[in-house]
This record gives C-alpha cells, structure tokens and sequence, in this order.
C-alpha cells in the first residue's frame, strides 16, 4: 500500500485547544500529558504529532476511545479546525495553505465528509440535500437534480427524493449523508463515526453498503469508528489513537496479532483473532508428494472463512498468489490456529 | 448559566443579611430623628436652572431649525420622510387627500385585505377572526381612529423590520458586533417607554414623525435580537455539513442559516409589532392620532365608558395582529404539501385575491364601501353601560373600593413615601449606595451612587422618592402575586395550561388600556396607578417564577416527596429555595414593568415624575422639567435594575 504515492499525507500534526496554543509545541511542554498540561496551562492537546499516509482507494479508519481526538483529527483534515502545527497534502497540493476560495473549491468537488449525526438540512428535501453542493457550485436544476437522482439509486433511496430528512428513519438519513457526500463524485471521502448513532442491525447493513459502494467506486476513504468490529471489517489498514496521539497503526491482523503495547493490546484482546488471522501467517510448504485438493484459497484470506472450506475438505487446500502456490494449509493448521488464539 | 454553590458563600450570606438588617434599622432611626429634613422638596410649578436650561435648549433647537445644517439636514430630512411615509398610509386607510374626502382603500377593502393576508400568511380560521375583529371596529364607531393607529403602526412596522432584520442578521453572524449592541438593546429594555418621548420631540416635535421614532425605537430591539438570536441557534452540525460543502459565507446565509432561523425571527416580528402597537397608542401624549388619542382624552376627563370602548378597539387590534402572526410562525415550519394541495391552495388563493381586489376597488368609489355606515351606536351603546356600570360599582361598593385605596395608602404608600420623600436626601441615599454595596458589590455600588447624584441633579429627587415609594407597593404585590401564583402554575400542569395564555394575552396588550378598568373601579389615585402597574407587571413576573418553580431538578423533588414531605413543606423548603434565583429574576422583572406602568399612571393621578412627564407635553414652560423627570425615571430604573440583577446573580442556585 505504501508504494503508489500517496492521496492523503499528513505529518507532525497538531491540534491544540485553548488560549496559547503555540506555547505548547517544540517545547517542553509538548512532552506533558494531555491531563498534566491542561492542568498547568489550560490547554488541552486534541491532536498530537501525527502523521500517516493514505494510498489511493485505501480505507483508513482511525479508532480510539472517546476524547482520543479523532474527529479533531478528521475536522483538522478537513479543515474545519484550523491544526495548531502540521502539514497535510491532498497529492501534491498543500491542503494547509490553501486560500480561502481553493479550500471552498477542494471542498465541492475533491473530498465530502459524512457526520455521526447526519449533519442533513432540515429545511431542505431529500433530493436537495443531496443537490446541495451541486447547487452551490452553480450547476443547473435540472442537471443536479439529475445526477442527485443517480446517487439516490446508488444508496438505495429510490422514491425518497421528495421527502424531509425528518420523515426518514435514522439508517435512511444516514444514506442521504451518504448520497450527499458522494454526489460530487469525490476522490475522498471523510466519515466520522457515520454509524455510531444507528442500531446494530442496521448498522450492519451500513457497514456493507460502505464495503459495496466502496468495491464499484474506489473512492479512498478516511473512517472514524471506536468499534473494532466495524474497523476491521472496513479497514485496510487501522490507526489507533489515545490521548490524541497515534499508538499503532497497521493492518487488523497486525494490530490483533502483533498489537505494539498494552493499549493496544487491551483494545484488540476481545477481539476474534480468527476474523483477522489470515491464512498467510499459517501456511506451510507441502510436503512431498502430498495429495492436494483442488481448492485453492487467496493468502490473506482471513482464517475464519478459510475454516469452512478447509475442514470440509480431506485433503490440504492450496494458497495461491499470482498464479503460484505459494504454501498450503490443512486440518492441523487451521485447529492449531484456532485454538492458539482463542484464549 | 453554570453556577457554583459553596459553603462559604453561604457564610456570607448570612453576614450579609446581619448587614442588611443594620442598615435598616440604622435608616429608620435616622429617618425618625431627620424627620422632614433635607428633603430636596421642589414646588411643581417651580423650575430650577437645569430645567430652564433644558428648556433654553429647547428654544434653541426651534429657532435655528432652519438655519443649523444639522438640524435642517438630518433632523428636518427625516422628518419630511417619516412624515412622507405616515401621510402615505394615512392617505391609504384613514384619512381623505387631494380631492378625495375619503382614503384611497375604504373599510371595505382594509377588511378584504386583512382578511385575505391572514389567510394567505396563516389560516381560515384566523382570517375569520380577522373579520370579526376588523368590523367590530367599525361597529364600536372608531373605524377612522383604528385605521389612524393602524396605518401609523404599520407605517413603524415596515422601518423597523428593514432595520432590525438586517442588523439583525449582521448581529448574529458577527459575535463582535452584537457585543457592541447588547448593552443598547439592553438598555432600551428598562427603560420605560413613557421617557423616550420628550427627547424624540425635541428634535422632530410633535406629531406622527416623532411618533413614528419612538416606536421605533421601541420596536427595532424585539425583531433585532430575536433575529440575532435565531441565526446563532443554528445548529452547529447543519453549519457545519454548509462548509463542509464549501458554501461560501453568502451561500451560508441564504441558503442554510436564514431558512433554518426564518420561524424563529416570524416570532421576532410578532413582538415587533405588538411592541409597535402598544408604543403607537402611548405616543398619543405627542399627538400621534388614533385609539391612544381616545383613550387618552377621555383618561384624562375620567370617562370610563369612552375609554372603554376605545381600549376595546386597541385590544381587538392587538389580538388580531397577534394571532395572524402567531399563526404565521407556525405555518412556516410546514413542508411542502403534495403537488395537489399546492394546487388547491393556488386556486383558493388566486379567487380569494380576486375577491379582495374587487372589494378595494369599490371601496375607493363607493360611499357605503369607503366609509363605515352608521355612527357606531353599539359603540355609544357600550360606553354609556359602562359608564353607568363604573357609576354604579362606585356607588355600591364606594366603601369597598375606598376600603382598599385607604388601607393601601395608609399602611403601604403613605408610610413607604414618609421614609423616602421625608427623610433627608443624603440619608435616603446612602442608604441606597450601602444596600447596593452590600449587596452587588463595588460595580453596582458604583452605578447607584452615580445614579442617585444624577437624580438630584435633576432637580426632581423628592418626585422621584414618591415614584420609588409606588413602585415598591406596586413591585411587592407584584412578587406576592408572581410568587403565589407561580408556585401553582408550576406545579399543576392543567392550571399551567389554562393560564399560561391568559398571561401571554396580558403581555401584548398595550400598556394604556390596564388603567381603563382600574379607573372605573377606583377613580383617579395612586392606588390605581399601582393596580394597573401590578396587573401590566404581573404576567411576566408570575411566569418567570413559575419557569423557576418548575426547573426545580425533578432529583430533588423526588427525594423531598422520598423524605416524606408535605406538599406545603415541599414547596417553603424545596421548590422556593430551589426556585429562588427565577424568583428573584422575577422580582428584577416586576420592576423594571412596574416602574413603567408606575409613571404611565402619571396620568390618572399616579403623581410623582409620571405626572411631570405629562405636564411637560402640555405646557411649554415645563417641557424641561418633563425631560429632566424622564432623566430621572431612566436613572431610577437603571439603579433598581442593577440591584435587582445583583440580587439574581448573587443567589447561586442552578436551574433547570
Ligand atoms: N472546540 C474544542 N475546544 C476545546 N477542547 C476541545 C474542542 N473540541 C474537542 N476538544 C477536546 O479535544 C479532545 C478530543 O476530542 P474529539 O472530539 O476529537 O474526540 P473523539 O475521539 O472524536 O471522541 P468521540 O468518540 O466522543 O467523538 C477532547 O478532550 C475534547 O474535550
Ligand atoms: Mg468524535
């Protein structure tokens, strides 16, 4: 993922909350924690020293506890809030020194953001929700309308159009958030914990309308959650941060088997480690002469849907990777790797 | 607002109760002794040197009217265009021009359009209320006079919503700019309407245009602040999802904060014009023609029944003006209807317009259509019933009626005025200073004592000790009444209900009309002064106390019923205790509207600086001394309203 150069790039950046705010950084102050510092200056650190980058058509979701900072994170990303310290590139262009109208510019056609609380116009119906920024860069009624059309199809909307946001249930308003954010046909897209406020079950339906929507469209998407279930079904790769700080970032099989501190570790440890396992790191070479089954299994697939297939087989199952077997697991290894990790 | 509570303040507290009680004690002795004293006693019919300056200035102005650039250019420029204006509409609804004996639109057609904007704006049932409302009174005989007050409410209306909605809007999307208003809008709340009109006639003299002024400096702050207001309670997230889209500031403000505010300023405009309204009908002390004209002259010749039946006529007036615009409000949250009601509604509006365009060109031409038939005998009818009603109550229940006069005055007021008119000025004053300190601490310390030099250099000190001493009765039945009466409303939801638009009604009434009833009842006094002050101050007392009642955090009352209380003990020891900082807002309420109404009675023998006002509009010797009268009310007005609010601040108890 790191070899494409990168959509989003941000670096050493700050957010720091109250009245002197630059006092804090490049000093010594900067090396107090969160609780130590507002204690002595009153400022309070959202955002410390972070920097990661985000490939095109990457999912990047950033997860922590409330208050680690994430949707100051995604707000400074946006730039919403305006980061104390830090630089941000969207490609090549340097998102913070931007002027006020090429900010405008980025916001209506190069990335969207989606909000926890769906952020929709009360006043506005559905298809002019969607048809907002649209509207405001000036395209007719008609060829708005239009494209607004599309995306309510895309999300599943159909027939909604005419309706307010407040005569939909909170999962279809959410798809309005969604709609919205897609209709300028952005290259990125911010969600900041788009699903938090919806039920499990709808929640879920969510989820998969992402990973769909994500799968025809490609768009590269930054995504804020504090449910690890939901990051690692949507993730490529997961941030994890604590008191605004970035503590681990890496894929979730990483992040579950290799979690980098105690943190990490306590955030991961309810989590299935088969569900993010992939069969890569439990493979073995054949032995010779050894019957395999026709069966062959890609290598990062996730040793949970690799079971099913596996145990129903006699024989060992092949891992293949551009065409080649690369190694191939059975019986022993799939048990060995259940029953090592569920303790 | 997050309020502590701690223990020390509650030891001081009680040191500043001992205090308080040493001063008053320490005043009754001294007020005792000093007896008659120093009492700073100006004969009426006495101007001191401020007050021949004043009117010096007054000369002053008159002459040079046509020769200072200032006064020529600016001052006479808005003259001639509020004039222009209050012509206009004049010549439109209520009075005859050119060659025309009777207006452009005749009764008929105001009644049609009325009628057909309150459909248009709010619903059927409100348009017939309307219309009811708006021949009522052509019946009553005031169809002329309702259409004078209308066209000049009107006239104010339109300047005050181009001015207010706009700062308005520059007020809530620049925080800075509305820090710089606030302590203006601020100011022109407390301070009785009464006392902006003899400076406004200095400059624009007597007629519609100072009218006009005054209400609209009565009128803009509603609509300005309510305007404000709205657009910062835009919700943060819809904003925010604005620029999120890149919306520029104007595309914010069109398209996402305006909208979202619009019910919300709806309401701005409605206070708007109530406050219009009631301004309109007081401006009557400077001419302004209309209702308030009747009420007035037949107030000031102690005829009950005129004005009565005038007072009816501003009261129908109000109420259809604030229903329609009620209404209004709520009609704006409405969506948008299927594509066949719009229809429907297109047509019903379209046939309705047609109707009211036919009914306003008869009116113009047609002499049953342009001037209301009849010489509104069921109005004579009224005024002579309850003329001889008032004659007949004052007959039958003179001893009652006196009863009470008699035992107010001489337990309340006359008391109350022996110690703050009698005793020596500098005692009176600092006591004031001393409470003030104890109680608001320097600041308000402070502003009371440069208040109380302000008023006596008025000249007016003992006038104003008689106005203090009535609007103390008047505030103390007030806080009685707001406190009894709130404890049962806040408690007893169906009441609450029941009530609670009763109130409301109260609130947009014009201030005028509540000496009406009391005068039938006791005559000219300051008892009735007093009464109309309590029920002008009332409403909005006895629903902050009530609000105070019921932000009582439901925890609390919970654990009182859980520890077995009575309900007369859960509310001397949970719910007042709880409720004390809405009492006490209540109480800074009550007097800042009692203090109002207080000099409004200046009129039906009220007394005091209300009375020198008045004098001052009708005698040319004494317009000084009504300007420096008004001085004095707004200096006492902003030293009760500082302790008052200290009061408030000072009593940390969390609400709601
Ligand atoms: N405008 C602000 N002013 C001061 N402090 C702020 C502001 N916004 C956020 N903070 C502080 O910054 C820290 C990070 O807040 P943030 O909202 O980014 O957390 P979060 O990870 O999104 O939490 P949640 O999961 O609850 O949404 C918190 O301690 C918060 O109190
Ligand atoms: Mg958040």
């Amino acid at each position: 993922m790191t070899s494409a150069s990168p959509m989003i790039s941000v670096k050493n950046l700050w957010k720091v909350f109250g009245s002197n705010p630059d006092q804090v950084i490049g000093t010594e102050l900067a090396s107090l924690t969160r609780s130590e510092l507002r204690a002595k200056t009153g400022n309070t650190v959202a955002v410390r020293d972070v920097s990661f980058d985000v490939a095109p058509g990457e999912v990047f979701v950033v997860m922590g506890l409330s208050g680690s900072g994430k949707s100051t994170l995604v707000r400074c990303m946006t730039r919403l809030i305006e980061p104390t310290a830090g630089e941000l590139h969207f490609g090549n262009e340097d998102v913070l020194s931007v002027d006020a109208k090429r900010l405008r510019e980025l916001r209506r056609t190069k990335f969207s953001m989606v909000f926890q609380h769906f952020g929709l116009l009360p006043h506005r119906k559905v298809i002019d929700n969607i048809a907002y920024s649209l509207e405001i860069n000036g395209v007719e009624k008609d060829a708005r309308h239009a494209r607004a059309n599309e995306v309510i199809e895309l999300v599943g909307l159909q027939g909604y159009g005419h309706a307010y946001p407040d005569q939909l249930s909170g999962g279809m308003q959410q798809r309005v958030g969604l709609a919205r954010a897609l209709a300028v046909d952005p290259e990125i897209m911010f969600l900041d914990e788009p699903f938090s406020a919806l039920d499990p079950l709808i929640r879920r339906d969510m989820q998969a309308e992402v990973i769909r929507l994500h799968h025809e469209l490609g768009k590269t998407m930054v995504f804020i959650t504090h449910d690890l279930a939901e990051a690692v079904k949507l993730g490529d790769r997961i941030a994890i941060m604590r008191d605004g700080a970035i503590v681990q970032i890496g894929t979730p099989e990483d992040l579950v088997m290799n979690p980098a501190n105690e943190y990490v570790a306590n955030f991961v440890k309810e989590h299935p480690k088969s569900h993010v396992l992939t069969i890569r790191s439990i493979m073995r070479t054949p032995g010779t002469g050894e019957e395999l089954s026709e069966i062959a299994l890609a290598p990062q697939t996730t040793v949970k849907d690799a079971a099913r297939s596996v145990v129903g087989s006699t024989r060992p199952l092949r891992v293949v990777e551009n065409g080649q077997v690369i190694g191939i697991v059975g019986h022993d290894e799939i048990l060995r790797a259940i029953a090592g990790t569920e303790d | 607002m997050t309020l502590t509570t701690s223990a020390p303040s509650e030891v001081k507290k009680s040191s500043k109760n001992k205090y308080i009680a040493a001063l008053v004690a320490g005043f009754l002795v001294c007020a005792t002794f000093l007896h008659g004293r120093a009492t700073l006693f100006l004969d009426p019919s006495t101007n001191t040197s401020f007050h021949s300056w004043l009117n010096s200035i007054s000369d002053w102005i008159t002459f040079h009217r046509t020769s200072n650039p200032f006064l020529q250019i600016v001052v006479e420029g808005i003259r001639s265009f509020i004039n222009g204006l209050v012509t206009f509409t004049q010549n439109l609804i209520s009075q005859g021009s050119g060659n025309r004996s009777t207006p452009i639109i005749g009764w008929l057609g105001v009644v049609a359009i009325v009628v057909f904007v309150t459909f248009v704006i709010s619903n059927k049932k409100i348009a017939l209320l309307a219309a009811a409302g708006m021949t009522s009174l052509g019946l009553l005989g005031y169809w002329t006079e309702s259409m004078q007050t209308l066209a000049l409410t009107l006239g104010a209306v339109v300047l005050s919503l181009l001015i207010g909605i706009p700062v308005g809007v520059l007020a809530g999307i620049f925080p800075r700019f509305e820090k710089l208003l606030m302590p203006l809008l601020d100011f022109s709340q407390i301070m009785p309407t009464f006392v902006y009109l003899s400076p406004v006639t200095l400059f624009f003299l007597i007629g519609p245009a100072s009218a006009t002024i005054v209400t609209l400096i009565y009128a803009i702050p509603p609509v300005l602040r309510i305007t404000s207001i709205a657009l910062r309670e835009v919700s943060t997230a819809s904003v925010e999802a604005g620029i999120s889209m890149g919306s520029t500031k104007w595309q914010m403000l069109r398209k996402i904060q305006v909208p979202l505010a619009k019910r919300t300023i709806v309401v701005g405009i409605n206070q708007t014009i109530m406050a219009a309204l009631s301004m309109v009908t007081i401006a009557a002390l400077i001419n302004a023609p209309g209702l308030g004209q009747v009420v007035l002259s037949s107030l000031q010749q102690l005829d009950v029944g005129r004005s009565f039946v005038a007072g009816l006529g501003i009261v129908i007036l109000a109420i259809v003006l604030d229903r329609s615009t009620t209404a209004a409000a709520a009609k704006v949250e409405e969506k948008e209807p299927t594509e066949q009601s719009k229809r429907i509604r297109r047509i019903t509006v379209g046939i309705s317009a047609a109707i009211t365009a036919a009914a306003v060109a008869i009116s113009h031409s047609v002499t049953w259509a342009a001037t209301f038939p009849g010489t509104g005998v069921i109005g004579q009818h009224l005024s002579n019933g309850v003329s001889s009603a008032s004659a007949w109550l004052q007959d039958h229940f003179s001893n009652v009626t006196n009863a009470m006069t008699n035992i107010v005055s001489y337990l309340f007021i006359n008391p109350l005025q022996w110690l703050l008119a009698e005793t020596p000025w500098y005692i009176v004053g600092f006591a004031w200073i001393a409470l003030a300190a104890i109680i608001g601490g320097r600041r308000v310390a402070v502003i009371s004592a440069i208040c109380i030099a302000g008023i006596i250099g008025t000249g007016l000190w003992s006038d104003t000790m008689v106005t203090l001493a009535s609007t103390f009765v008047a505030a103390f039945i007030t806080v009685i009444l707001g406190i009894v009466m709130g404890v049962w409303i806040g408690r007893n939801k169906r009441a609450d209900s029941i009530i609670r638009p009763i109130l409301d009604a109260g609130q947009v009434l014009p201030a005028f009309v509540y000496l009406v009833p009391f005068l039938g009842l006791f005559n000219a006094s300051r008892f009735t002064a007093i009464l109309a002050a309590v029920v002008y101050a009332a409403p909005a007392a006895i629903k902050l106390a009530a609000d105070g009642i019921r932000g009582v955090p439901a925890g609390m009352i919970e654990a009182g019923i859980a520890a077995g209380s009575t309900p007369w003990q859960m509310i001397i020891k949970v719910q007042l205790p709880a409720a004390r900082r809405g009492i006490a807002l209540a109480t800074n309420q009550g007097l800042i509207y009692v203090l109002a109404m207080i000099v409004v009675g200046g009129l039906v023998g009220g007394g005091g600086l209300g009375y020198l006002v008045v004098d001052g509009f009708s005698q040319e010797t004494y317009f000084g001394k009504g300007l420096a009268a008004g001085l004095a009310i707004v200096l006492l007005g902003v030293m009760l309203d500082r302790i008052s609010q200290a009061v408030a601040k000072k009593n940390p108890l969390q609400q709601g």
